[in-house]
């Protein structure tokens, strides 16, 4: 790999050489490197490009590493990758994509990911979205992300794109059955001339089972951003929704969270608010000695990253 | 240190109007004060008097119509609210300020204009009646209490370390915990000029003098003992 290949791989997972547990790296839409463990299996797609990731049942503390880089301009990548997840078993899945970009032709990464948890077991899931490069042309992610959930399980979504990439349309579905829990933070950053469209739609058909999804955006310049959330209370169970945005120059963002209390004793709630910069936390800070674009930076970077 | 004679915070005939109904209001009006180092100021009087104006006009959040403002002997009129932050002015709010994801300590480490470590940090939180492994992790968000919000605002002037320290109305929201602890701090700035906006006996009774504003001009400065008997007045007039 080239030096900013690995610098780029580190911004995606914090990891500063390739790990020790399971992983598969994907390169310019080839499989560049793969490792599986006893544990956890990793086996390419017979049909179609992606793969299978089996964590067996009863796997505790493990965790995966399916990080993807585009470093070449006029590449559209296509990946199916599934996501079993024994019974029992507690695991950390790191994705994202990457795309470096220094030619004037767009590169397109579509990763399309289906997770299957089965009874009581517990996923944490890191999608890291970077687009990076000199080139004009642009740095296009789609990521859509399924979700099934049985009995007692739980999923930590944690999707992070803090600018760089032109557009990105992002779909997330999931059925949760009974007292399964979903959580959700999504922090979104565009600048410029970049559009992200946000759809979530959680289907909450198990008794006892509850979704809580926190969306915090800040758009700049002329960027624009929707955030589009559905989510269906079927039975007795709790759904909150929240999605806070910041506006600065001439960007806008347009929130739509709908909520559908099927059964009577859903509790589903939802919550938006996007406005600019509160005068107040300007003001707080500029007390205590920032200068006012420096006080906007630190309360953005609370805001993504906190 | 100032030399003899040197006041630390100056202010000259300053004057503050807000438009009601297309017409100027006086919130205040041709205000002269002067604060001296190592002294506890207590600004008071009935609601609406102009305190907050007066406070908020010292830190720059607001700018006066005309009159001038120095510390140190600077003008320091026109500078913004960071500059005079820089200047040594620090500023607790009287309704304290949340936000979305900053984190206690780093709001403590921006305040102090360093890294502090935990221990360091502690010290501040400490003082204000926090443990401090509790919340130097936290944020400094609308899921705090009142009460917390509130000494944390007080702790951010601490780290802050400035030669001018405003307290608007520090006692509101804090009442389960001892005013003397509140009393204590204000005490222990040695070296500092104190200004709080209050209300409170206690408080009253530690200042080194007592500014009563009333109707947006000063009634009266002096000791507690030499203030209080228009403090009742005043209170009988608002009745």
């Amino acid at each position: 790999m080239e030096k900013f290949e690995e610098k780029l791989l580190e911004k995606l997972t914090d990891l500063h050489k390739l790990p020790s547990g399971a992983f598969n790296l994907r390169k310019n839409g080839q499989a560049e490197v793969r490792n599986t463990t006893k544990e956890i299996d990793i086996v390419p797609k017979k049909d179609k490009s992606g793969i299978d990731i089996i964590v067996k049942p009863n796997v505790i503390g493990k965790s995966v590493h399916i990080p993807v880089i585009i470093s070449v301009g006029g590449l559209s990548d296509l990946v199916y990758n599934d996501f079993y997840i024994g019974e029992n078993s507690d695991v950390l899945i790191v994705a994202g994509c990457g795309i470096h970009n220094a030619t004037c032709k767009t590169s397109t990464h579509d990763g399309i990911h289906s997770f299957h948890l089965e009874k009581n077991s517990k996923v944490r899931y890191v999608e890291r979205h970077i687009g990076e490069g000199e080139g004009t042309g642009g740095k296009i992610l789609n990521p859509v992300t399924k979700c099934t959930l049985k009995e007692g399980a739980q999923m930590i979504m944690e999707t992070t794109q803090l600018g760089g990439v032109t557009s990105t349309v992002r779909k997330t579905y999931a059925k949760l059955h009974n007292n399964s829990r979903l959580t959700i933070q999504e922090n979104i950053l565009t600048t410029d001339e970049q559009t992200a469209k946000t759809e979530f739609k959680v289907d909450l058909v198990g008794k006892g089972s509850g979704v809580e999804v926190v969306s915090h955006s800040v758009a700049r310049d002329n960027s624009f951003q929707e955030f589009h959330s559905n989510v269906i209370g079927r039975n007795e169970c709790f759904g909150h929704v929240e999605c806070d945005g910041i506006l600065l120059d001439n960007a806008r963002i347009i929130s739509e969270p709908k909520i559908d209390a099927v059964n009577k004793e859903a509790s589903l709630v939802h919550e938006a608010a996007i406005g600019k910069i509160a005068g107040d936390e300007l003001i707080k800070l500029m007390t205590l000695g920032l200068s006012q674009k420096e006080a906007e930076e630190i309360i953005i970077q609370g805001f993504l990253l906190g | 240190m100032l030399k003899n004679g040197e006041k630390m915070l100056k202010i000259d005939k300053l004057s503050y109007n807000v438009k009601e109904n297309d017409k100027d209001k006086e919130i205040l009006k041709d205000i002269n004060l002067s604060f001296d180092e190592n002294k506890i100021y207590v600004v008071t009087g009935p609601n609406g008097g102009g305190k907050s104006t007066l406070v908020k006009l010292i830190m720059g959040i607001i700018n006066p119509d005309s009159g001038k403002i120095f510390l140190d002997e600077q003008d320091i009129t026109t500078l913004s609210i960071d500059e005079r932050a820089k200047a040594g002015i620090s500023f607790a709010f009287q309704k304290p300020v949340t936000f979305k994801g900053l984190k206690i300590k780093q709001l403590l480490d921006i305040a102090s204009g360093k890294t502090n470590n935990v221990g360091q940090s502690c010290e501040y939180l400490s003082a204000v009646g926090l443990c401090a492994k509790d919340y130097i992790d936290r944020p400094l968000d609308d899921k705090l209490s009142g009460g917390e919000q509130k000494r944390i605002e007080i702790a951010m002037v601490l780290a802050r370390g400035g030669k001018v320290n405003i307290f608007d109305e520090p006692e509101a929201g804090i009442d389960l915990w001892s005013f003397e602890k509140l009393t204590n701090i204000f005490s222990s700035l040695k070296s500092t000029t104190t200004i709080i906006v209050s209300h409170q006996q206690k408080i009253l009774e530690i200042a080194d003098e007592v500014i009563l504003l009333k109707n947006g001009q000063i009634e009266k400065v002096g000791s507690y003992s030499e203030v209080a008997p228009l403090l009742n007045q005043s209170c009988a007039q608002l009745k």
